[in-house]
């Protein structure tokens, strides 16, 4: 961070000798300054805009120091998660009465945009932590005391979800699991798992959804992948064999599960889509710096009208991703008819596009953009996968024409 | 005794804006600049919701003077734990002249009619760094005050505050009223919690209310920017230093 801090702008405190502790001093965090197009607060409630500054303040506090340590070192950082959780991050959109903190999907996509400016990788996990919690409701997951992972893919089967083979029998009072997940965040580190597996017929009506404790009999994992980014997070294969999960385990009724699973996947779209929110909304901040202090041709980058077009191409399109993610979260909130679509397109459009505008302020930073000193390129590589998971964007056009073209 | 602590928070502009001044002179750019509660008051709200966590005092009552804006900071004061709001509008003109003897007088009448036990201020806020209006207020409250605060401990009636001051740390015991202004090493501010942000008590008072005349005796003449600072001189011998020094009349 201390290159980034080289570039960044000395912090003014008027002539005071304030100095907190806690605030790190090398670089402004994103989003304070004058409020300027980009800003992420407009448009918003009072009430909302108070969540946006605890998120962006724990975000630039307790993330943002240690963004690059746990990519490198490949760190799943538990207590600053827990410390989220206290603050009532651990469940977001879950109801308060199982413990969660009942607020909007708007809010939900405001508080994860923010957070993201702090570390990608482990929002994106925080927010999987919350969409596994909104499924259950229960085992202390809004407290973080255990975490959770969410098991759909398998080797055989990533955009034909409901082609799944992990198979679940019914013997006597338990469930049977046998099968293999892929790819599954938090895989081997997390405590709960949501594992959807066949208990019926082909296709997607023969699909439940059971809950997995770690420590259970038959549930192995594979070796911790390496990943281009997302380190902050464990990635693991999920080895069921001969596991028995109790029945009362099971989560709706038996061939609800891809229900279940599409249902989550809604929410889950929106809260990666402002990840990426985020991490653009950092990159786009870290260039405008950059190209008021680095000089070449003897005046500053920000001179230059090629480079002023170009960030001013980045932020049209982050705030167009931005609207289009919070309509989708409004959409959702209130159940409306566009909202699947909604949810389709506004993960489509800002993963896209947000990874773009990550791209494009690493070019602005030349050579020192590819220094794993600078930030700007753990934004790229972390929000890179965000156009491959939770549907990849191939999928999301499908569910975008499908919606356009089918007959009603 | 009522258990009631005020804390008073000034809304300024935040820590990190590069601040600008206006092309006319008469002061700072504050239009769509970004604005949080002074980094003190943070510090101030934290010890005072500490005392109530360790159950010396019953309640903590945030107050602020400022145009609507100044809601904003009463409400993050209310997501640190803070029970209540108390919002003295003070708007426009006023606004602008509203200075510490203004707000002490202000808070003086706040603490008599909320009948408040103590009195929690930054100890300056980081737009003017005036470092007066806790001082003020113990004066016309005739109350004790312990400044510079960097440890508060209640003894019976009686307050047990450590003083940064030039020399090092001074330890004194004051009677109860008293007000005191936090310094930076007093405590670490807690973050606000979601829940908490969505409790909204806020009272709205205005000046005339408390019987307090705001009106102020001083005019800003002229805003500037520091000037730039110039390259520095190395020099080859410590004779040379000494010789540049009393030349630039500095010793």
């Amino acid at each position: 961070m201390a290159a980034a801090g080289a570039l960044g702008r000395i912090v003014r405190l008027g002539s005071s000798l304030c100095r907190k502790q806690r605030f790190i001093f090398t670089r402004s965090p994103p989003g304070r300054g004058i409020a300027s197009c980009v800003d992420p607060a407009h448009g918003l409630t009072d009430e909302q805009k108070e969540f946006q500054e605890v998120a962006f303040n724990f975000a630039a506090n307790e993330m943002a120091p240690n963004m690059a340590e746990w990519d490198q070192k490949e760190i799943f950082p538990v207590e600053t998660m827990r410390k989220a959780a206290q603050l009532g991050f651990g469940g977001i959109y879950v109801q308060p009465d199982v413990g969660g903190t009942g607020l909007s999907r708007l809010d939900t996509s405001v508080i994860f945009e923010a957070l993201s400016t702090g570390c990608v990788s482990t929002t994106a996990y925080i927010s999987i932590h919350n969409m596994c919690a909104w499924m259950i409701d229960t085992f202390d997951l809004c407290s973080m005391e255990k975490f959770a992972s969410y098991c759909l893919t398998e080797p055989g089967s990533g955009s034909d979800a409901a082609s799944l083979l992990t198979t679940a029998q019914l013997k006597g009072d338990h469930y049977i699991l046998n099968g293999s997940k892929a790819f599954i965040s938090g895989g081997g580190d997390t405590d709960v798992y949501v594992v959807m597996c066949r208990t019926g017929a082909k296709g997607p009506k023969g699909i439940s959804c059971l809950v997995i404790e770690k420590g259970t009999p038959g549930l192995n994992f594979g070796k911790k992948e390496k990943k281009v980014g997302w380190n902050s997070q464990p990635t693991r294969a999920v080895i069921l064999e001969d596991c028995a999960v109790p029945v009362t385990n099971r989560l709706g009724a038996e061939g609800q599960g891809f229900n279940i699973a599409m249902k989550g996947l809604n929410g889950g779209r929106i809260n990666i889509a402002s990840c990426s929110l985020g991490a653009a909304h950092a990159c786009v901040q870290l260039a405008r710096d950059h190209l008021l202090v680095r000089k070449q041709f003897g005046e500053t980058l920000s001179n230059n009208q090629y480079l002023q077009f170009q960030l001013a191409e980045m932020a049209t399109k982050l705030v167009a991703s931005r609207l289009l993610v919070r309509e989708a979260a409004t959409a959702l909130q209130g159940n409306r008819p566009d909202a699947v679509s909604l949810c389709s397109m506004a993960k489509l459009f800002a993963t896209d596009e947000c990874f773009n505008i990550c791209n494009q302020a690493l070019q602005m930073h030349g050579g020192y953009g590819y220094l794993k000193d600078y930030a700007v390129q753990q934004f790229v590589r972390d929000i890179r996968v965000h156009q491959i998971l939770e549907g990849t964007n191939e999928v999301m056009r499908m569910i975008i024409s499908r919606n356009l073209l089918t007959e009603s | 005794m009522s258990g009631r602590v005020l804390v008073g928070v000034k809304r300024v502009i935040d820590y990190a804006v590069k601040i600008r001044v206006k092309p006319d002179n008469s002061g700072v750019v504050t239009d769509g600049v970004k604005h949080s509660m002074n980094p003190f008051c943070e510090i101030a709200v934290e010890e005072a919701v500490k005392l109530k966590e360790k159950k010396f005092i019953k309640e903590v009552v945030a107050v602020s003077c400022g145009p609507q804006q100044a809601q904003e900071t009463i409400r993050t004061a209310l997501a640190m734990g803070a029970d209540r709001g108390i919002h003295v509008e003070v708007t426009g003109k006023d606004y602008d002249t509203l200075g510490p003897l203004q707000v002490s007088k202000i808070f003086a009448a706040l603490a008599k009619k909320e009948d408040a036990q103590l009195l929690i201020l930054g100890k300056q806020a980081i737009d003017d760094d005036c470092n007066q209006t806790g001082q003020m207020t113990a004066a016309l409250l005739d109350w004790p005050q312990g400044t510079f605060a960097s440890e508060v401990s209640l003894e019976g009636d009686k307050i047990k505050v450590v003083r940064e001051i030039d020399g090092g740390l001074e330890t004194i015991k004051i009677n109860t009223p008293a007000v005191l202004t936090a310094d930076l090493r007093l405590n670490t501010p807690r973050y606000a919690t979601l829940p908490n942000i969505m409790k909204k008590k806020i009272a709205q008072v205005k000046p005339a209310d408390l019987g307090v005349d705001i009106t102020s005796r001083l005019e800003v003449l002229r805003v500037d920017e520091p000037p730039q600072r110039l390259a520095g001189v190395t020099v080859e011998t410590v004779d040379d230093l000494v010789a540049k020094l009393k030349e630039s009349g500095t010793i």
